[in-house]
């Protein structure tokens, strides 16, 4: 969208503020090799051989061993790649959904409900925004696992990670945004139960902030690598655990480990394909408020 | 009809017409308990797994607390002594700053300028945009596999290419400390310059265009319009980003364990071992949880110090202009 409409002469498109210059997109252009190069190399080097992977000068072109590599890395036994996989799908899913609703649920009452110490409790949450709790809570939230049982467990994982106050604040400002507030006291005119103006209100109009959080979730969560290493047992990884396995394992045999690399981050990539234009939305909108 | 005005007024509003019907009552109920009800799953989560480690941690700092024995004797701030005097600790403190330093400042930098030519007008700007995200979608450990596999001594494309511009070649990128650095620090930036600048970008998109109309027809140049204009408006934004990643920069652990071939030394010499390297190679290698937990109260101090010195300082440099 051009902030200047006529067509007019080349000293006035000169100063139009929003003009890119050749240079602009040269840069752009080559940001966006560096950007996706590395990905698809990674594709590349997954559908090769090892004596492929260390040409020099190095393969740019796909080659046709990207099944075998596939199933190779399905039966690398110490690496449990498909139970990796499964466990993250598992754990990630229910870290989303769970994050989703409780951060819903915080939103409303922070952004439309009246209740004392509200200022004060809003306040905390993003206090603790600050605390490197991965770090700082590393060892006694091990001690908490051992005593309650669950080293070795998924509720290890999914469990501490259903602590995210990012999410309430990001639903709190969403639904601030989203719901009029006379949409609410409408409907506690009509007798409506706070429950139910969260199910007929609120719902309906935060959906889309929902999705964001969601995806947002999802990717993170996905990519968790430093607690899931310390408190699964190598036979029930997450799959960024079951990669460091592969790669510890079989440190020279390159094409295993890109191929485990690649079909790690292949759910990731089909999410990013689905909702893209939601994830760059949902980013844009989130960072003007923030 | 009974018009509830509770939802209203905030606090101590003045007394309501009060109710009879034991319906009522209910609804009275409902509009004190649930708020608290709502945000109570957050706030236990938080007392569980939030508040109650810290707190643990910062009581097992204060002892020699192993693994295996469970036998914790109160040893005061020892473990902070020892902390302060051990070289392994400052080493893999240097290294934390160091590739902090090495990554977040060319990162802000390379995002503010790609955001500045993201908000141009463009043909395929969604593709753009989705484009600069792509690395966001990759893991931690697949960038670091990846990249090491770039940085290779000897089949490594980053040497290969050097080669080819006729340059020094053989870089044995993992063995020294500059060289390692540079690495983990590109693999930092590889992954968030593009989230950084779709951020500003958002910023950006805020601003009023009659501010750039006015200042190109008062002859300002696109250099100055972005320091006059664009860097000012965004400062809040800027402010976001760089608290972000300093927490983000200090706590860094996945890339360099990767880069170390999955392990907690951090090289032959330790040279790229952070922080958070060494809390868990302490706590879960060594087994020594007392030491590692002062490292992590230390790591926080760290952090604290960090955010503070960044905001300061970007304050000032965006203030001046």
């Amino acid at each position: 969208m051009s902030a200047i409409t006529s067509p007019a002469a080349g000293t006035r498109d000169r100063r139009d503020p929003f003009r890119a210059t050749p240079l602009t997109k040269i840069g752009l252009g080559v940001t966006l090799v560096l950007s996706i190069f590395p990905i698809y190399w990674m594709i590349i080097i997954a559908s090769r051989t090892n004596s492929d992977a260390v040409d020099v000068p190095p393969p740019l072109l796909p080659g046709g061993n990207l099944g075998e590599n596939v199933r190779r890395v399905l039966a690398t036994e110490d690496a449990h790649f498909l139970a990796g996989l499964l466990n993250s799908l598992v754990v990630t899913s229910a870290v989303t959904v769970s994050v989703v609703v409780i951060s819903t649920f915080a939103g409303f009452a922070f952004a439309r409900l009246r209740f004392r110490g509200r200022n004060l409790l809003l306040g905390s949450i993003l206090l603790t925004m600050m605390v490197p709790l991965q770090q700082m809570g590393v060892v006694p939230l091990y001690q908490l696992m051992v005593e309650l049982g669950w080293v070795g467990s998924l509720k290890a994982v999914i469990l501490p990670y259903l602590l995210n106050g990012f999410g309430v604040f990001m639903m709190t400002q969403y639904t601030e945004q989203a719901v009029p507030e006379e949409l609410v006291e409408a409907a506690r005119v009509d007798g409506a139960s706070t429950l139910r103006v969260w199910w007929n209100v609120i719902l309906p109009a935060v959906r889309p902030g929902m999705a964001v959080l969601a995806l947002q979730t999802f990717m993170l969560n996905w990519n968790e690598f430093m607690w899931p290493l310390i408190v699964l047992t190598p036979e029930n990884p997450t799959v960024q655990v079951s990669i460091s396995f592969l790669t510890a394992a079989h440190s020279t045999d390159y094409v295993l480990i890109f191929t485990g690399t690649a079909l790690s981050v292949l759910p990731l990539v089909v999410v990013f394909l689905a909702f893209g234009r939601q994830i760059v939305g949902g980013l844009m909108e989130g960072a003007v408020k923030a | 009809m009974s018009v509830n005005t509770q939802t209203r007024r905030a606090g101590p509003a003045p007394p309501e017409p009060r109710p009879r019907a034991p319906r009522l009552t209910w609804s009275r109920f409902d509009v004190k308990a649930a708020p608290y009800l709502l945000i109570s799953p957050y706030f236990l989560l938080f007392a569980v797994f939030g508040l109650f480690p810290l707190v643990f941690t910062l009581w097992v700092s204060l002892r020699d607390y192993g693994l295996a024995g469970g036998e914790a004797t109160f040893t005061g701030l020892d473990n902070y002594a020892a902390l302060l005097s051990d070289a392994d600790f400052w080493n893999a403190v240097v290294n934390t700053v160091g590739i902090f330093a090495l990554a977040t400042v060319p990162q802000l930098l390379l995002a503010l300028l790609l955001a500045n030519a993201l908000n141009k007008r463009l043909r395929g700007r969604l593709l753009l945009r989705l484009g600069v995200l792509v690395p966001l979608v990759t893991s931690v450990v697949a960038v670091a596999i990846v990249f090491t596999q770039l940085y290779g001594r000897d089949y490594g494309m980053v040497n290969w290419l050097l080669d080819v511009l006729g340059l020094d070649r053989h870089i044995d990128w993992q063995s020294a400390r500059w060289s390692s650095w540079t690495a983990i620090a590109t693999m930092v930036d590889w992954r968030w310059t593009g989230y950084n600048a779709i951020i500003y970008l958002a910023a950006m998109q805020t601003i009023p265009r009659q501010l750039y109309e006015a200042a190109a027809i008062d002859g300002a140049s696109g250099r100055r319009q972005f320091w006059s204009i664009t860097l000012p408006m965004i400062r809040p934004t800027v402010l976001f980003t760089v608290f972000v990643s300093t927490i983000g920069g200090l706590t860094l652990f996945a890339e360099p364990v990767m880069f170390a071939g999955n392990r907690m030394d951090g090289g032959t010499t330790g040279q790229f071992q952070t922080i958070a390297m060494y809390i868990v190679e302490q706590g879960f290698r060594n087994f020594d949880y007392g030491y590692a937990a002062a490292a992590a109260w230390l790591l926080f101090v760290l952090i604290l110090l960090g955010v503070g010195l960044n905001y300061t300082l970007a304050r000032r440099i965006g203030g001046s202009r």
